[in-house]
């Protein structure tokens, strides 16, 4: 099936939103009614169509305008994407895998054509037709990553292994939530997880950095984290604090269903051939609060969840100020009827 | 002590002697000269004629160490008159270092930092670096939001000296900035700001 892509914006008038078909496919990440970080990762494979699973590496209606707000944010601050040298190989391996899985995923949108190290890559949304010599960074207008990640959907590290720890050592960051790939360039996994409340002590980062560091090729894990944000914006960088902070004071009881947005992310991790290296998606979905009490489980869920959420997450995430009028909103969708387990929509 | 249990924070675990190496580069800062000073028995003729000191003194700390460490008798020694300096010196120096060298560096939290910057620019490996920390526990903290540095921060939160913003320090450092991130702390509400408290003298 063809998508029909939208001309939306993610910031100023912020007129994004979710077709009723795409709200059906979204990922909601909560498989029971309360939630606390586990290393909760399983098998990226590809899952049932009409769901995010339908292909490995999803595009979906809001893939233009998207980019257009990637261009955006590279437009005013060139440091959210940056590789140091010893990554160029990785990015090979890394815009490679993309095409590839862009091409296969949606051939009416994307077509690769490969004539040994000679390489013609077609992206009919966003009208480029690109001939270039794989391996040659000077036949690109951009360096690899940069140059694969202006037309992928989510935000794109690339973490290389080594001494038994990884490292964050390339980047195309621009739909975070609330961290910098400018100040965590360079760092391993331990410190760039370094601000995350509770984890450490229980021992999450120490499981997930022993699985990751024996992840094989051609089996990618995926995983999910969420929190919240206020308006469809997706730059809630650090940089940019200023600008979308005062937001989080604008939730009313009358604008909580349009304004208050659960911001998921599905994170992918693939081995990489090559530099040995691991690719690593954190691709970021918006619905507001309106769209998600369209589907009934998830109106019932996810006001149990905010509920029970330890303190301490509450604090991190940045829900504090908005947290109680979402759920004295959201309630009223909840009949407290018992829920499925599982993420799907009943 | 430096507080400890900040995950992307280094571990300064102090100016060990390495009798074996073919060269001993010593980077001190202020009160950092004690680092060395505090073991000058150890210094032996062989560790002295492979050595090269420099130094660089610190406002009011650490004056009259530029002497104590000249009577040393390394084989070069160099008093540098501010840390830019310092660092330009040790640019050049450990370009033209050889393998086998090894780098001692001691002083603030900052300072380690940016000597650490310029080593593994260069190409250094960790393993060959030393450190160690000595004088006051401030920060060298970079703004997030216009990515200035300001050094020797000892409130939280402080302004930023180059955009203004009231920035909060957190407790996340990055090596290769040398630095730790401050966040503007009253952006959801401008204005806000608690008073500042010395927290890190």
């Amino acid at each position: 099936m063809s998508l029909a892509f939208k001309q939306e914006t993610f910031r100023d008038d912020f007129t994004y939103r979710n077709s009723p078909e795409n709200i059906r496919r979204f990922p909601f990440p909560f498989d029971r009614d309360e939630y606390m970080y586990s290393v909760n990762m399983e098998p990226h494979v590809k899952g049932r169509a009409g769901t995010v699973y339908e292909n490995l590496i999803d595009v979906d209606e809001h893939y233009v305008s998207e980019m257009r707000d990637r261009a955006l944010v590279l437009k005013e601050d060139p440091l959210r994407y940056q590789a140091l040298p010893h990554m160029m190989s990785a990015q090979w391996d890394t815009l490679e895998l993309l095409m590839e899985q862009q091409a296969a995923g949606y051939p009416e949108h994307f077509t690769l054509i490969r004539n040994g190290d000679q390489w013609r890559w077609i992206n009919r949304p966003l009208g480029i037709d690109d001939t270039f010599t794989f391996g040659d960074a000077a036949t690109l207008p951009y360096e690899p990553l940069e140059y694969i990640s202006r037309q992928t959907q989510g935000d794109i590290c690339i973490v290389d292994q080594r001494d038994g720890n990884l490292w964050m050592d390339a980047g195309m960051v621009t739909t975070q939530a609330d961290w910098s790939l400018d100040f965590d360039i360079g760092m391993n996994f331990m410190e760039w997880h370094g601000p995350v409340p509770l984890a450490h002590q229980i021992g999450v980062f120490e499981r997930a950095l022993k699985f990751l560091l024996n992840l094989q090729l051609g089996k990618p894990v995926r995983r999910f984290n969420w929190t919240m944000t206020i308006n469809p914006r997706l730059d809630t960088s650090p940089e940019n604090y200023p600008k979308w902070g005062p937001d989080r004071t604008t939730v009313t009881p009358e604008n909580v269903g349009e304004k208050v947005h659960l911001r998921v992310e599905l994170q992918t991790l693939w081995r990489l051939p090559r530099s040995n290296a691991i690719l690593f998606v954190i691709r970021c979905y918006l619905m507001n609060m309106e769209e998600l009490v369209s589907v009934p489980k998830w109106a019932r869920r996810f006001p149990r969840v905010l509920k029970t959420l330890p303190p301490e997450l509450v604090d991190y995430k940045g829900l504090t100020r908005y947290r109680q009028t979402t759920i004295d909103w959201l309630s009223t969708h909840d009949d407290g009827a018992p829920t499925s387990p599982g993420f799907w929509p009943d | 002590m430096l507080v400890e249990g900040i995950k992307s924070r280094p571990v300064y675990k102090g100016l060990v002697l390495q009798p074996y190496a073919r060269r001993h580069l010593f980077v001190l800062e202020g009160e950092g000269a004690n680092a060395l000073l505090d073991q000058a028995d150890q210094l032996d003729e062989t560790i002295l004629s492979r050595s090269e000191v420099l130094y660089v003194a610190r406002g009011s700390q650490g004056q009259g160490h530029d002497e104590a460490l000249r009577r040393l008798g390394a084989d070069m020694f160099f008093t540098a008159p501010t840390i830019a300096t310092l660092l330009f010196r040790l640019k050049v120096s450990l370009s033209n270092a050889h393998m086998g060298t090894r780098l001692y560096i001691a002083g603030t939290e900052g300072f380690i930092g940016q000597a650490m910057t310029v080593a593994l620019d260069l190409g250094m490996a960790d393993a060959a670096i030393l450190t160690e920390h000595r004088g006051s526990l401030a920060r060298r903290v970079q703004c997030v939001h216009c990515k200035g540095m300001t050094e020797d921060v000892t409130q939280s939160p402080f302004a930023c000296s180059h955009c203004g913003l009231p920035l909060l320090v957190r407790d996340h450092y990055s090596r290769r900035l040398g630095a730790f991130q401050g966040v503007n702390i009253d952006a959801e509400e401008p204005g806000s700001a608690p008073e500042p408290e010395e927290l890190f003298l």
